[in-house]
């Protein structure tokens, strides 16, 4: 296989996974399970006690 | 809260560089309006330029958009990103005060020796990337410590989670460097000499100029200006971010999306068609990301809209995130090769530009320094809140004064170009599209002089509240306090 051909598997591959990445974090984000957590981590500026 | 750290020892956090880059940054922001007013008098009337090379609008420039994009907007970011990573890290800036000093100073000594090139006509010819060899190996050097600052305070963190405004200050910082050091690849003439040349040539060379000029605009002038948002509105509102979910989502959008959005400043070169429309389609994606974080920092205030009435430091920061949504908006649709071939190399892109630069990126470091000001000098307000709405007034009719003719003249030109007559002649000589925008531009220049004494008023009202408060307690109905 040459460079070129490689590259055009290797870009497929890193498409496929950059798009699971972002689907993993979206469900990170919106799971039920972490509302309580991401709603105290909002309030870390305002906790500093100024 | 009536303790102040002043009287303690050993202060908690750096603070003194802090101050240092929030009396630089309005220096800056002072002298980018100032020649920006300059060359667009020049585009006015040319005789302006004195028949000096040194005041040719070609070398005046890149100093008025590299002192609004890196001296002014980079000096807000340092300072308020040490700030900012202090704060929410409950933790003393990694290297101290010496470290925060070397990064400042050594960022403005970039500043003055890049800006000093261009008017001796020393420049490698790359937007946003003019400063030669030895100013970019100098500057990487300061990066770096900025980045081993930054990222030492975020690993010896006493709160568990890293606040999403460190996220985007961080994501600034990296992708920078990686911009920096690849498109300013290049090889000196000689060791003593200013000229280099670039390691890029032809289509490649533009296309990593662009690479790095879109990025820079994404992650410079958008992601670490958002770090600023996250932090300073819900601190100015005093009430935590809308949506923290949205927010992080909004952050790895752009994350995965900016970086390819580039090419669409080459629709129509010789750059292969399947990477303009490659670009154009990220380009559209991006608008997405980009209203929902707008959406996020807009409803912050929601059930706490009277605050925009009573502050208008505040109103600043919530009307710079609405030209973040005005101004990501527009971009995609310029991005469009159909409305490109129009807009491109037109006034309107002038106009974009400005609706970002000056109403969100110079919008929310006003909010943001009407906010800090005050606390980094212990004070209990600005001096005059009065002066604060007036600067906020008259900037935005600047503002409002500067797109629309950019608008209407970018358009023009744009149709004037493309239009025939009935044998297939152009139908206008360049010259008559340069006469027809003369008004447009005087109009250009009057939005830039009411910019620039908004700015001169937050200058007053800086110097009275750094000076002390004691005259305004007794002259004005007393601050509200944040």
């Amino acid at each position: 296989m040459n460079i070129a051909a490689a590259s055009e598997v290797l870009a497929s591959i890193w498409t496929v996974w950059a798009v699971m990445v972002f689907a993993g974090i979206a469900y990170w984000a919106w799971r039920p399970a972490n509302r309580r957590r991401f709603e105290q981590d909002a309030r870390i500026p305002l906790d500093d006690g100024q | 809260m009536s303790s102040q750290a002043a009287a303690l020892p050993k202060p908690r956090y750096v603070e003194d560089v802090i101050r240092a880059a929030i009396v630089l940054c309005i220096f800056w922001g002072v002298a980018a309006f100032t020649v920006g007013v300059v060359i667009a008098a020049q585009l006015v009337w040319p005789q302006l330029s004195f028949d000096s090379e040194h005041l040719t609008f070609g070398r005046l420039r890149p100093l008025h958009t590299s002192a609004a994009i890196f001296a002014f907007g980079g000096t807000a970011l340092i300072g308020t990103a040490f700030h900012v990573v202090q704060r929410t890290c409950r933790a003393r800036l990694f290297g101290g005060a010496p470290l925060g000093w070397f990064v400042l100073l050594g960022y403005q000594f970039f500043i003055v020796i890049a800006a000093t090139g261009y008017l001796l006509g020393i420049t490698q010819s790359k937007e946003y990337a003019e400063p030669e060899w030895y100013a970019d190996l100098w500057l990487t050097i300061v990066w770096v410590a900025y980045l081993v600052a930054y990222l030492g305070t975020v690993l010896k963190r006493e709160e568990p989670h890293i606040y999403v405004a460190n996220w985007f200050y961080l994501a600034f910082i990296i992708t920078i460097a990686m911009l920096h050091i690849v498109n300013n690849l290049a090889i000196p003439v000689s060791i003593t000499g200013s000229k280099s040349y670039s390691a890029w040539a032809g289509v490649q060379d533009a296309m990593i100029q662009w690479w790095y000029g879109h990025n820079a605009v994404g992650f410079f002038l958008t992601a670490a200006f958002l770090g600023m948002m996250y932090y300073y509105i819900p601190k100015a509102a005093n009430r935590p971010i809308y949506s923290y979910r949205l927010s992080i989502v909004h952050f790895w959008s752009l994350v995965f999306l900016y970086i390819w959005a580039g090419p669409h400043h080459l629709h129509y070169t010789s750059l292969p068609d399947w990477a303009q429309t490659l670009g154009m389609v990220f380009s559209v994606m991006l608008w997405m990301p980009s209203w929902g974080g707008m959406i996020n920092g807009l409803m912050t205030l929601s059930g706490a809209w009277e605050k925009l009435r009573t502050d208008p430091g505040l109103r600043f920061s919530v009307t710079a995130v609405g030209f973040y949504g005005m101004a990501t908006f527009e971009g995609p649709v310029m991005s469009i090769k159909a409305v490109n071939s129009l807009s491109h190399y037109t006034d309107w892109t002038i106009g974009h530009v400005h609706s970002g630069a000056l109403g969100w990126v110079a919008f929310i470091v006003f909010g943001t320094l009407y906010y800090l000001v005050p606390r980094m000098w212990n004070r209990p307000a600005m001096w005059s809140t009065r002066l604060i709405g007036w600067h906020y007034w008259i900037a935005t009719i600047g503002i409002v004064l500067y797109i629309t003719a950019m608008w209407v003249s970018g358009i023009m030109q744009g149709l004037m170009w493309r239009a025939y007559d009935e044998l297939g002649f152009l139908q206008y000589s360049f010259v008559e599209t340069v006469a027809a925008m003369k008004p447009f531009y005087m109009i250009r220049l009057l939005g830039g002089v009411f910019f620039l004494s908004g700015a001169l008023i937050m200058v007053y009202n800086v110097w009275r509240t750094v000076r002390g408060q004691s005259e305004a307690a007794a002259t004005l109905r007393p601050a509200i306090a944040a």
